[in-house]
This record gives structure tokens, sequence and C-alpha cells, in this order.
């Protein structure tokens, strides 16, 4: 099968280099004429080619300028690829000859934004909506980033916008307008990574996507929209399938990366635009659709061009003098140029990620996967070693002859490419695998991977504890779950259940923490409610009742007002006072009182134990 | 006035056994695996007795493995770092069945990276019969990790633990600024069993190098009770 693929690519340069003269080819003397400039620009030397350049100064080298990917290509192989077209394709040739090549190049791609106006929002509410305490969707909730001057709204929800609350504004002021609002901190680095993983799903589109700024993704669709039924068909299928992962979407179509972006944002519902429209369409969007940052937005406004059809009106010679030192996101000229196709703008797709599994077919169905996972592991390794990267998460999958496919995950918390011990990750899971009457294909993915150095830690060979740490890590998880094993730290907190937070220990290495004193050495995760017998005016109670014992107070020392925490406990909240308190049997506790009698927030207050001392 | 609770109800008075459990060194330089009973699930004495053991802990880059059960946690609360008394860091696993505790105790003396491993065992479970515990022992010989298993609401049946202890807390030793509030902490630990060890009891605190062990012949000031 795969020997037969690759023939015609073996027979391919021969055609091309004995090409079979036809008749009509003759009938266009302007390509010939193209074929010998692309000849001569070719091979001639550099001052040539600059002088060629001068002759046509909007002359971009097209193929590099307008190549998907990124890098851009070695001039030969460009050249060669002009030469290419010129004698192979004939119907693109009558259009050369009728126009400019590089008008047509300019736009004949198609590009679509993706605008996701709202993509930190809504990963926040994805979030709070698998807390228990989801907070009601009338609740305006902001988040925050922080300022030079304090924190500053970064994203609002639906409710806090119909309340006024706008993006940019600070967060002392909106409490001053909203003092019910939910303020929570952005996560900036989150959202990168999230918008990254999204731009990886969308290559199921079309193979070239980018990411777009902070919010929005760009895909050069050329050629693959047929597949999903037209443009406006795919674009609806996009909003879909976004919407279904919670993103609301803006999206566009256009010839260009700056048109699209502009009509995402400024434009219609799923605006396609086609190349002869597309100035038509651009001409009314006011002129921060064109990419401009805000201080030449207003230059432009006090100039009083409003609009891109009031740039575009103005003299070119103008506006380059104008803006002649101007960078890109100054530059409303070249922005207007790369809208408009004379300035190339290709989309930068970064590659896929490497991907790394390994398959072993078997000769007869076989119902026990132990005997193939240690070559599979090695393989998978090597491949891993050679490439420089370390498994973070692999996968077994066995595909069984009825058709089911079941698979087998093990996690590891620090990258991995040694065979013996990812081997061991699935010692006890592979009874797990549900193998029904046999399997006849095996295979092992690296389906996370990260770039892992080879360090040597120690001059005398021996291995370092944190791998060490790591594998145990592994092992644990690998048994118990990734919810079991934890490693507590310290947090921004002064109440006692939050000072610690207890991330995976597949997410975070354990750090060491500074004691404190009057600390209990055990605390419960739900203070327990205790009965007073004998209440004192002032101190802890002389009595009480807890897990049916009663306890005698002889000593306590206290109390220690902890208050809670405004910015982020409900309104109402109570204090607490907090008293170390020794019982009659030596045994020391950590009692609090539940706010204080006349606070005006609540009835009497009632007493808790929290922990237990040394 | 509180009096102490008589500390020795066994017959070693002579000479000999008293000189030798005198401020009895801490075996730091012999790991090994070690059980204590805690008489009240609520006393935290118990774990305060242990990170006094685990003094060399102090500092260590290496973290300590700390394995609770489902039940251990419910009733005696989970270990709160800023109180533990040590600059310490805290590798948590949290099981539900004790064949699962013992799994992962085993598992940690299978690295070298730990410098303490501690699990807390509810009840008397099947599982923690003598092979289990001798397995541990001689892994944490081995590995030379000292390994502490805590036990509460069991009783000290056929185990392979080369020292066990029983633990419970005694009235505070008398705070010098403040007579009403609990001071150091002292304990009651009874070693009643010891493979290299004479069995016996001591009072129990924390010492600038570890644990400091001494008989209640120097009897702590008596705590002052609150008149009320």
């Amino acid at each position: 099968m795969s020997v037969q693929d690759k023939l015609p690519v073996l027979a391919f340069p021969s055609r091309r280099t004995a090409p079979a003269p036809k008749d009509d080819r003759r009938a266009h003397p302007d390509d010939l004429a193209r074929a010998m400039a692309a000849l001569r620009s070719a091979f001639e030397d550099d001052a040539q080619e600059a002088e060629h350049q001068r002759d046509t100064p909007r002359h971009y080298t097209t193929e590099e300028a307008f190549s998907p990917i990124g890098t851009p290509r070695p001039t030969w192989r460009a050249s060669l690829k002009k030469g290419g077209e010129v004698t192979d394709t004939k119907g693109q040739s009558n259009h050369i000859a009728s126009g400019p090549a590089t008008e047509r190049d300019a736009l004949a791609r198609r590009i679509v934004s993706i605008y996701l106006p709202r993509f930190s929002m809504e990963r926040w509410d994805r979030w709070a909506t698998r807390q228990p305490d989801t907070p009601p969707p009338d609740l305006p909730v902001v988040l925050a980033v922080e300022g030079p001057h304090g924190p500053v709204v970064h994203a609002t929800n639906r409710a806090a916008e119909a309340q006024g609350l706008a993006a940019g504004s600070r967060v002392v002021d909106i409490r001053a307008l909203c003092p019910e609002v939910r303020v929570e901190f952005a996560d900036i680095a989150g959202d990168r990574m999230a918008l990254d993983k999204l731009m990886l799903w969308a290559r199921r589109w079309c193979p070239w996507t980018a990411v777009d700024g902070t919010s929005g993704l760009v895909m050069d669709t050329t050629g693959s929209d047929h597949l999903w039924g037209g443009e406006a068909q795919m674009l609806r299928e996009m909003e879909e399938r976004l919407s279904l992962l919670g993103f609301s979407a803006n999206l566009a179509a256009a010839s260009t990366h700056g048109a699209a972006w502009a009509l995402a944002r400024f434009g219609g519902v799923r605006r396609v635009v086609p190349p002869a429209a597309l100035k038509a369409e651009i001409a009314p969007l006011p002129t921060r659709a064109m990419r401009i940052d805000a201080d030449t937005e207003l230059v432009l406004k006090r100039l009083g061009l409003k609009t891109v059809a009031d740039v575009a009106a103005v003299p070119r010679i103008s506006l380059a003098r104008r803006f002649s030192r101007a960078g890109i996101a100054q530059n409303p000229l070249m922005r207007l140029d790369q809208i408009m196709g004379r300035v190339a703008e290709p989309v930068n797709a970064p590659d896929d990620p490497p991907r790394f599994a390994v398959q072993s077919q078997l000769p007869e169905p076989v119902q026990d996967p132990t005997p193939h996972l240690p070559s599979l592991c090695e393989e998978l390794c090597r491949g891993l070693a050679a490439e420089g990267y370390g498994a973070r998460r692999i996968t077994v999958t066995v595909y069984r002859t009825d058709g089911e496919v079941s698979t087998l995950t093990a996690a590891t918390a620090r990258a991995s490419r040694d065979p013996g011990h990812l081997l061991r990750l699935f010692d006890d899971k592979l009874e797990r695998i549900d193998p029904g009457f046999g399997f006849d294909l095996i295979t092992l993915g690296a389906s996370v991977i990260e770039d892992m150095q080879a360090v040597q830690t120690r001059l005398d060979g021996a291995v370092d504890d944190g791998a060490e740490l790591a594998r145990l890590v592994d092992r644990l998880t690998a048994r118990l779950g990734a919810r079991a094993i934890r490693a507590p730290a310290l947090t921004d907190s002064h109440m006692p259940e939050r000072a610690e937070v207890w991330p995976q220990a597949l997410r975070q290495a354990p750090r060491a923490v500074i004691p404190r004193p009057h600390r209990p050495a055990r605390l419960f995760d739900t203070p327990e409610e205790i009965r007073v017998l004998y209440a004192v005016p002032e101190g802890p109670p002389a009595q009480f009742i807890w897990r049916r014992q009663t306890h005698r107070v002889t000593r306590f020392a206290g109390p220690e007002r902890i208050a809670p925490e405004w910015w982020r406990d409900k309104p109402g909240t109570r204090l607490r006072d907090y008293y170390r308190i020794e019982d009659q049997h030596g045994r020391r506790y950590w009692i609090y009182r539940d706010g204080v009698l006349g606070d005006g927030r609540g009835e009497t207050p009632r007493w808790f134990v929290h922990g237990g001392f040394a | 006035m509180t009096v102490l609770p008589p500390l020795s109800d066994r017959n070693l008075v002579s000479p000999a056994h008293l000189l030798k459990g005198r401020n009895a060194p801490a075996r730091a330089d012999h790991a090994t695996l070690s059980e204590v009973f805690a008489d009240s699930a609520a006393d935290a004495g118990v774990t305060g007795f242990v990170m006094a053991q685990l003094h060399h802990a102090n500092d260590s880059d290496k973290p300590v493995l700390w394995i609770q059960d489902r039940l251990s946690r419910r009733e005696a609360g989970r270990p709160y770092l800023r109180g533990l008394g040590l600059r310490i860091s805290i590798l948590y696993v949290a099981v539900s069945k004790p064949i699962d505790a013992l799994w992962a105790i085993e598992e940690g003396l299978g690295c070298s990276g730990l410098s303490a491993v501690v699990g807390e065992i509810w009840g008397d479970p099947q599982a923690l019969d003598f092979t289990a515990t001798k397995r541990i022992a001689l892994r944490a010989e081995a590995r030379n990790t000292p390994t502490w298993i805590m036990r509460r609401a069991a009783t000290p049946n056929l185990s392979a633990a080369r020292m066990r202890w029983r633990v419970s807390s005694l009235p505070s030793a008398l705070e010098p600024d403040d007579q009403r509030s609990p001071g150091a902490p002292l304990w009651k630990a009874e070693l009643f069993r010891a493979r290299w060890d004479t069995p016996g009891e001591w009072v129990a605190s924390y010492g600038a190098e570890g644990i400091s062990l001494s008989h209640g012949v120097a009897d702590p000031p008596a705590p002052v009770a609150i008149t009320g």
C-alpha cells in the first residue's frame, strides 16, 4: 500500500523535467515571457533582482509570502515553483496574463478569523460550574489583573455588563458601583495555554491555524471549505463546535488576515466576503478595525479620519510620509495594505507537536497484553530519546477482534523515558483492560510529552532524589489515583483552613513549610461543634461536651482573633476567637467561638473544635 | 492541685534500668519500624511525639511520606504543616483501605528520596499482621528510613515492629510567662516492646535535639487549675 503511494511521487519530477508542449500553451506569449523573466531572476545576481523589485515596488516574493508555513523558503525553491506554476497550470496562467501576479495571489487565499470575546470569562465559568458552590448566573463576576494602581478589570460576565461594569476600569471603582460584585483573579497564563490547545484543536477544519492575539484564532482555510459544504456552512459548524465547548465566537472569512480580523470583530454575524466585495465591506468599519493601537486611533480621529474608507481616501504619499517611522501597530498605511492584500501576511502556523506511538500487529488474537508491553515500551522510549522528549502520560490501546477498543492510561509526575519505569506503571492495571475474545492490535502512545534534557546531577553518577521521588509519585498515582496523592503547600491566607492548599503531587513537588507557634499539629477538615455546658463571659467555656465526652478546661490561652477575609468570604461571615485549651486529661485543643455576641450577624455564637495540639 | 498519674506500674526499679532509661538518646542512627498506639483518637499528642522523633527530617530537602486512611483523617484530623513544629515538606497519600496503606508504605521504602515514612492506620485490620510488619521493618532497616505507624482504636496484637510505644498526653509544662496557659507539651511514653532496648516508661517532651525522655521522678510542676 505504502509503496504504491510513493510511486506517483517518484514519477512526478520526471514529468516536470520533460514537459510535453501543448498547442494552446503557445497561444499565450505572455506566459513565455513571464517564464523567461522568472528564470532570469532566479539565476541572475542580487543586484539585478533588486532592480527588478524597484521596477515593481509592490512585487513581494509571492511564493514565500503566501506560503502558509511561516518559515521562509529558500529563493531557489521559490523561483523553481514559480517556473513550474507557469509551465504547468493552464487555467491560472490565463488569469496571470490578465493582471499582476501579486494581486491575484493575494486575494486568492481564504482566511478565517475567530474572535472569542469572552474567552477568559467563559473559561472561568467552566471552572466555576464544576465547583460545589456554583455562583448563580445573575451574580456579577469580574476577573481582575494587577495594574499599576491596584487591580483592574480584565473580563466581565453578562450580569456584570448589565450593571455597567466594563473591562479596563479599576476594581475599587466598580465595587462602589456594584457592591455585590464577585472579583476573581484572571488566569492569564492559563488562558494562553488554553488558547494554544484550542488552536491545535481547531486543526480539524484546516491544517494551518495560529493564535491571533490574546483571544482569537486565525486559520488559513484555502481549499478546505468544500469539505464542510462551503464557507458559510463551515463557519456555522465552527461556531457550533465552539459553543459546545462553552465559548461564544465571532467569525468571519475573507481573503486576507487583516480583513477577516476586522470583520470578525466589527462586521456582522459570520460574514463571508468574496475578494470582489472586500473593499466595499471594509470601507464603513471604524479605524480600530485596522488593528492599530489606541494612540494611533486617536491621532487618526484628530485628523478627522473615522472609518477605513476615510483612511483609504487619503493620498498614499501623505500617509507614508506621516507614518514613515511608525511600527506595524502604529502604521495605518501598512495595516491598510495588509487588509487589501498589497502587503503579504501569511498565517504563521506552528508545527504540530510530535506524536509518539508504536504498535504491534499480532498474527492471531490474544488476550494478555503483558508480554507485548516491554518491547513496545522500549521502542517508544527509543523514539522519545531520539527526539529529546519524555512522556508525561502514556496510553495502551488494544483493538479487539469484535471491533471494540479499550484503553488504559498512566501518568507521570516528571517526564520520563525509562522503559522499566513506564512498564511498572501498568503493573496493577493490566487486568482492568478488557480483552474480550482477544485483540490483534496493540498500540502504546505518549499522549502528553515534554521536553526532557539528559542531565547528570551528580558526578558519581547516582540518581538524584528528585527523580526518585517523581517515580514514587508515579507509582502511587498509578495505583491509588492522582487525587489521592497530594503535596500540601502554603498560600497567602490567614484563615487556618485556607492557609494550606493541597495540590496534586503530579503537578507540584512538595515544598518545605516554616512552622508557626501556636498552631495545632492536626486540623479537622470541618470544625466540629461542641456543646457548651458552663460558659463564662470572658474566655473559653469552663466545660463542654465534644464527641459525647465532657471536657473540663484546666488551662487556656487566647483569644486569638482571626477575622474573615472580606475579599473572599461572603458578606455576613463572622469573625472567630481562637483559644488554645487543655482539658483535664492533658489533651490540648484549638477551639473557637464563631462570632461575638451582639455583632449583628446572627444569634448566640457557637463554639467549635478545629484542631488538636501536640 | 492535680497530681500526675503514676508513671510506672511495672516493677522496673533496679538502678541499672533507671540509669539506662534516663535520657535515652533518640535512636536516630538506627532507623527502623516503630509503632505508636494512641489511647484516644482525638489526642494529637501522638503526632507531636512522632514529630519529635523525626527531628532529623527538620530542614531536610527530602519530604516525609505521610499515609493516612480515611477513618484516621476523619477522626483525628489531617496533619497541619504550620503546627508540626518542624520545617519539613510532606508528600501526602490518602487511602481508603489498610492494604493500600501498607502497600504505599512499602513503595515509599523503596525510594531513597524520603526522609521518613509515617502511616496512620485505624483499628486492627487483617492485613496488618506479622508478615506485613516484618516486610516493612526489614525494608525500613535496609533503606535506613525511619518508619512510624500510628495506630488508633487498636490493640497491640502480634507485630514485628522493633519498638512499640503507647503514648498519651500529659498536662503540659508550666508556661513561665502565663501560669494559666498551656506550656510546652509533655507526653507519657511507654515503650512496651523493644527489640534492642529495655522497655520502660518516660515523660517525653521536645528536646533541643529531637525527643527528650526523662523519668517521672523529676515530676513537672503540677498545673494550676483555673477556678471558675
